[in-house]
């Protein structure tokens, strides 16, 4: 895409999140729930088809452009972030990834308009990125299979018209090469949702169990038609989930860092304002680094991820860094504002529990750290 | 119906503008440009004719410098479906810019001219009325609610005394005044089919126009501070600093 396009995209979408969401961000706390008027108005903005490609009606953002436009949207709470994350990530990926022509056809346009929202439901009560352990069946009976299980913390499960469901079709093959994607519309008889999650932070991003009895889905239903995989395809679309984290990262480091100088070049303690000691000032600066080196890890994994490099090991280490930095940011934050910092009226403290989950979703800290001394050690052993 | 809307490239009105240091004018050196708000209302309202099947046709146009060029894009995006720019490096005064418009309507033949009642930038408040006398058209300034019926363009006015409603013939020349509409945000799609859409380049030479400055600007500079107040205990400490400052007697 041309900058001078690219730039009227972030700028429309800058001036929405400071018009529109950041004002009700005190809502969204309170309520635990987005409006569903700024639903409604995130997807007549057309933001739930960033990833889709044009032909398909959405926009096809390139990694490095979507990161761009997250990073403006996460400057407001996270929680309207979350209303299209999983829509612009798996739930639209992995059939633009690894669907066949009929399913990108019947599902991308309206994934993209935001018709139909997406979920993606892989962890289970006993399984979360250990895939071998994967526990909900689906069995073959006809054309036709048979799925039975429990899924956990599934974001977006309330308002799902459509799951992307992770489910062992070949009980004789252990860990992941049993296991197949299958898109499931959430109004097919058999699938009941749980209470609504109680979280620590994220209010208003919406997560709960997702229970399978003897649901009934078209063998048609995989993705890519051909069992067995379900894992590759997730892997697939691990990657860009891990740099659209790292946005969400930089998106609120920016906010962060917006609050905390605002409030040191205001509040004034021993006559001056509280920014001009040195130690306030160390902080400051300590999340200024912390910004600009994500920013450009973020650039640089980016920018070879849309260059089609195998770019797995930078995505796990740039997820790890991203995530990790912010949770700096935010506990300097909380720490500038000192005991304001500590009261719910003051948004950082919201941010300070917020970015908590950044640590520990899409993979944990880690769980990135494995990933990356295994491939280390891999490229080691075979030099 | 044609619908013809002039948009005006300014300061984004988010920015807080500094005076350059030799006092000739505003610093826009990297600072955020945007189209002027009364002019995003007019695309607003054009769109919301043509939506209810009384325009046809949406010609956004802007004079000014090449980025003038993003500016039409927005108007584009928004759903105008042409553009004109008009390149000049002169800060065009509005006469200038009258005139020029009106060489537009010449060519075009638009059965109304919807615009911004001023730009935010230079607060001139001027253009569209000189527009309305060098076209002989009648004019419907500080338009809080517009209506098009046949030939007869119903123009609510925000006037001092209150409301004063007119009616006009077309083609006529309508300024926005705050209170007319929402502007929409451009959904990001539309932004990406606005450059396919057609944007014509012209100079003011193709309408002989000379848009040299007229005027000439003495000195810019910013506002004075305001001098902080002082607490009084109750009304009588008040009027008496009052009658100290020769406020009142």
């Amino acid at each position: 895409m041309d900058s001078e396009t690219f730039d009227l995209l972030r700028n429309t979408v800058r001036r929405f999140v400071e018009e529109r969401l950041i004002p009700a961000e005190d809502q969204v706390e309170q309520d635990d729930a987005v409006p569903e008027a700024i639903v409604s108005e995130m997807r007549e903005m057309g933001l739930f088809g960033l990833s889709v490609p044009e032909e398909y009606g959405g926009l096809g953002l390139s990694m490095a452009e979507e990161a761009g436009i997250i990073r403006e949207i996460t400057r407001a709470s996270v929680s309207f972030r979350s209303v299209i994350g999983t829509t612009v990530g798996i739930g639209s990926q992995g059939i633009v990834i690894d669907g066949t022509e009929a399913q990108k056809r019947e599902w991308l346009p309206r994934l993209a308009a935001g018709e139909v929202i997406a979920s993606f439901a892989l962890t289970e009560p006993e399984a979360g990125s250990d895939a071998g352990s994967l526990r909900t069946t689906a069995v073959l009976e006809g054309d036709r299979y048979r799925i039975n299980g429990t899924k956990r913390y599934i974001t977006n499960a309330p308002r799902a018209t459509m799951f992307t469901l992770m489910a062992r079709t070949d009980q004789g093959v252990k860990g992941s090469g049993g296991i197949s994607a299958f898109i499931v519309p959430a109004d097919t008889p058999g699938i009941s949702l749980g209470a609504p999650d109680r979280k620590m932070g994220q209010r208003g991003a919406k997560t709960c169990d997702v229970i399978f009895d003897d649901v009934m889905i078209p063998a048609e239903n995989i993705i890519g038609g051909t069992p067995g995989l379900g894992f590759k395809t997730a892997m697939k679309v691990l990657d860009r989930g891990r740099i659209h984290i790292a946005a969400v990262s930089l998106g609120m480091c920016d906010r962060l860092i917006e609050m905390s100088l605002r409030y040191a070049m205001e509040r004034r303690q021993f006559g001056s304002p509280i920014a001009d000691f040195q130690l306030v000032q160390g902080m400051l600066a300590d999340c200024k680094v912390d910004q600009l080196t994500t920013e450009a890890l973020m650039n640089a994994t980016a920018a070879r991820f849309d260059a089609g490099e195998k770019v797995s090991l930078d995505c796990s280490a740039l997820k790890y860094y991203a995530s990790e930095a912010v949770g700096r940011i935010a506990d300097r934050a909380v720490q500038i504002h000192g005991g304001a910092g500590y009261m719910a009226e003051y948004k950082v403290e919201r941010f300070y529990r917020d970015v908590r989950l950044l640590r520990i979703y899409e993979g944990t800290s880690q769980i990135q750290q494995t990933i990356i001394a295994k491939a280390m050690l891999r490229a080691a052993a075979s030099a | 119906m044609k619908v013809l809307v002039p948009v005006k490239r300014v300061i984004d009105y988010n920015v807080k503008p500094r005076v350059k240091m030799d006092g000739t004018g505003v610093d826009l050196a990297n600072v955020k440009m945007s189209m002027n708000p009364f002019d995003e209302i007019a695309v607003e309202e054009a769109i919301r004719l043509k939506e209810k099947g009384v325009a046809t046709e949406i010609i956004a146009v802007s004079i000014g410098v090449q980025k003038a060029q993003e500016t039409l894009r927005t108007a584009l995006a928004m759903g105008a479906d042409r553009a004109i720019l008009v390149l000049t490096e002169d800060d065009a005064e509005p006469l200038a810019v009258a005139k020029i418009l009106k060489g537009i309507v010449d060519e075009e033949q638009p059965g109304l001219v919807i615009l911004g009642k001023q730009a935010i930038d230079d607060d001139s408040n001027q253009t569209g009325q000189m527009l309305a006398a060098l076209l002989g058209r009648p004019q419907g300034t500080f338009a809080s609610k517009v209506e098009v019926a046949g030939d007869t363009v119903t123009v609510t006015r925000e006037v001092d005394g209150g409301l004063e409603t007119v009616a006009l013939k077309t083609p006529a020349i309508v300024t926005t005044d705050l209170r007319l509409n929402e502007p929409r945000y451009a959904s990001l799609p539309n932004i990406m089919k606005a450059k396919s859409k057609p944007l014509a380049n012209k100079t003011p030479a193709d309408y002989g126009v000379d848009t040299a400055p007229r005027l000439k600007t003495l000195k810019v500079e910013e506002p004075a501070k305001r001098q902080a107040g002082v607490k009084v205990a109750d009304v009588d400490e008040l009027i008496g600093k009052l009658k100290v400052l020769g406020v009142v007697a």
